[in-house]
């Protein structure tokens, strides 16, 4: 990657959002920054935010992504309000990815409900923003 | 993509992960307080205590909860009998959180990460067969931290134990909440009067219990250093002295319950350097900004956790090793008590199998090792005393930094801390994705595809949602209506002004089984919700 290329989310507006009660925002924080350097427009909606609350930003903000970050083992469920919220508003086009403490008997079963990507604590950032940018090219 | 350096890569290390050089070998000269001195002596870097372990050995305290209480008795129960000696009560995020299980934010999360302990009868369930008076119990709540320690005087009342023989702790440490773990609900300046409110009380009535622990340990997984982690500690420790004392409070009385928590990361000797610096430099900001001279109230007292963010999923048999580790030098750094996570506590809450393993690996570290037996076994090394000077200096240089941005409390509300925080630990992935630190089966010695090394999968109750909700409308039912709604009214009207300790209502709010979400309400409507600085 050259110094002048591009980045690789240039232009792309970017949901990063925190579902539910759980607390744990670092992993958010970075995947936030690591979008930034990328290139990409982040918008970053802090902790304790309803699936309905993260539907409408990503409407209103038009957003070309949304990532949703879950370390309390409330995924399964979260990941599913907000991709029926997404698919009610007629905007199933937009891509939800999900990243955290997910155990790894939940990853199929997140990406057979919709999800389009599953990020854990282990997956390096640059393929994180490889498997994004190819995602929304 | 992984990161493969080459062997000689590795080889260069020569810095801790705190970021202080490290000398090839360390040499008499380098220290400038070559020797310590003794344990229980002013400024206790060998120890608060004179005999170490041999008189208190410290706490095995496994924190454990999930689901509803009935699992968690249970658990605990088990726990104890497999000689576990203080009780640690993991709560789920609608209880952390202030919201009732009914709460259409709490719906998803009840009885996940810990119990849902909605009012008393909770946690009568929780302690059944359990004597509150002859155990130690540890809550790991904040935001409601007030409500619950509320409860459990309620729940010992009901046993007929006598308040004062209560020993244990809250967490009750809400600064670190708005930095990292998340679990905030009213803005600082009112929570900082509840924590007060519970600390006096608690000093009057259950004189043995410890109704703060001010706890390092979420900064330090949200990514700071461990020099970071003992500073920003201490500050807030500073910070709420200076409200206790502001409120008219005997430092020298309520800083002998003052206690800490931290975690424990892998680097064996910086690990056990922080404890040392930590207890010798608290010690000393006692002193030299207070004039504390009562011994008591200068003994630096903390629990670990062993494990945490140092935890990994690939290959997570090789955690019982790095706990391990991190257990010894926790004993090394003089703990008090101590939890060790399980090998599975990476992706999952731990099953009974995976929690045995981590009570024993302390109870191998107590009886065979032979760590204990003596005081600070590492009292004296050059490196030792070096790296302890050079991480009390650390410490004090980032205690600067943030009395020069103007103090804790405008840092947290600004997010100026968040934000140094969120840098370190994007700092530290990046590290870790370029390989310069080294996580063995993750990104050094990694083996693609293998499926069948998880271990046994902890699998929970997916009825417990429905029962717990169940029990809460049967509870508020069953109540003495009237009573609830005449506490609730009086706390409220206290909370409103600012001439009332909270603490005797929340207890008898508790006895009238009002629900923690319905306190909370209460509470909100006076003070309002914490406005969270989202600003990267």
């Amino acid at each position: 990657m050259s110094a002048i290329a591009t980045p690789p989310l240039a232009g792309k507006r970017i949901l990063v959002a925190k579902p539910g009660l759980d607390g744990h925002d670092a992993g958010a924080k970075v995947i936030a920054l690591a979008l930034r350097d990328a290139g990409a427009e982040v918008i970053y909606t802090g902790l304790r935010k309803s699936p309905e609350f993260i539907v409408r930003v990503a409407l209103d903000e038009d957003v070309a992504a949304v990532g949703l970050s879950i370390l309390s083992g409330s995924h399964q469920e979260l990941a599913r309000e907000v991709l029926d919220g997404l698919r009610a508003a007629g905007a199933a086009d937009i891509p939800v990815f999900v990243g955290g403490t997910i155990p790894p008997k939940d990853r199929d079963a997140l990406l057979e409900s919709g999800v389009k990507g599953v990020f854990t604590n282990d997956t390096p950032l640059a393929q994180m923003i490889e498997e994004l940018a190819r995602a929304l090219a | 993509m992984s990161a493969q350096p080459k062997p000689e890569a590795a080889a260069a290390r020569v810095a801790t992960p705190s970021g202080i050089e490290v000398p090839v070998v360390a040499t008499r000269d380098m220290a400038r307080e070559p020797d310590p001195g003794l344990p229980g002596v002013y400024p206790f870097t060998r120890g608060i205590f004179a005999d170490g372990y041999r008189g208190r050995p410290w706490t095995l305290r496994q924190y454990s909860g999930f689901g509803s209480a009935e699992e968690s008795n249970q658990r605990y129960r088990f726990l104890l009998e497999q000689g576990q000696t203080g009780l640690s009560v993991a709560l789920d995020l609608p209880t952390q959180c202030g919201y009732d299980p009914d709460h259409p934010m709490a719906r998803p999360e009840v009885g996940k990460v810990g119990v849902s302990l909605f009012s008393l009868s909770e946690m009568e369930t929780l302690f059944a067969g359990i004597d509150l008076g002859a155990i130690s119990t540890s809550f790991t709540i904040n935001g409601t931290a007030a409500i619950i320690y509320a409860m459990y005087l309620a729940a010992a009342d009901k046993q007929g134990v006598p308040r004062g023989k209560l020993t244990g702790t809250i967490q009750n440490d809400i600064l670190k909440e708005y930095v990292a773990r998340g679990t905030w609900i009213f803005p600082v300046r009112p929570s900082m009067r509840l924590i007060a409110d519970s600390i006096l009380y608690a000093n009057e009535v259950t004189p043995r219990f410890n109704a703060i622990s001010i706890a390092g340990a979420h900064v330090r997984d949200a990514g700071c250093t461990a020099v970071e982690e003992m500073a920003y500690t201490l500050a807030n420790g500073l910070a709420y002295v200076d409200e206790l004392i502001r409120r008219g409070g005997d430092v020298a009385k309520f800083a002998r319950r003052l206690s800490f928590f931290f975690y424990v990361h892998m680097d064996l000797f910086e690990e056990a350097c922080k404890f040392r610096a930590g207890r010798r430099l608290w010690a000393r900001l006692l002193r030299e900004r207070y004039g504390v001279t009562d011994e008591k109230a200068l003994h630096f007292r903390f629990g670990v956790v062993c494990g945490g963010s140092s935890l990994v999923a690939a290959q997570p048999y090789n955690n019982i090793v790095r706990v391990a580790i991190e257990n010894l030098a926790a004993v090394l750094g003089g703990a008090q008590s101590i939890f060790t996570c399980a090998y599975d506590e990476a992706f999952q809450i731990p099953t009974e199998f995976s929690a045995e393993i981590a009570l024993r690996t302390q109870q191998i570290v107590r009886h065979e090792s032979g760590v204990a037996a003596t005081v600070d076994p590492l009292g004296g090394s050059y490196y030792v005393e070096w790296l302890t000077e050079r991480m009390e200096s650390g410490m004090r240089e980032v205690m600067r930094d943030i009395d020069a941005y103007g103090g804790v409390v405008k840092a947290i509300e600004d997010g100026w801390l968040q934000r140094r925080i969120a840098v370190r630990a994007k700092e530290k992935k990046d590290a870790t994705d370029r390989g310069e630190r080294v996580i063995v089966g993750q990104n050094r010695y990694r083996r693609e595809a293998q499926a069948d090394s998880y271990g046994e999968v902890f699998r929970l109750d997916p009825g417990i949602a429905a029962r717990v909700l169940e029990k809460h409308a049967q509870a508020k039912r069953r109540r003495d209506a009237p009573r609830a709604a005449k506490a609730l009214d009086a706390l409220e009207a206290a909370a409103a002004t600012d001439q009332e300790n909270l603490m005797p209502l929340l207890v008898e709010c508790c006895h009238a089984y009002a629900t923690v979400g319905e306190m909370v309400e209460r509470l909100k409507h006076c003070w309002g919700e914490f406005q969270e600085p989202v600003r990267l």
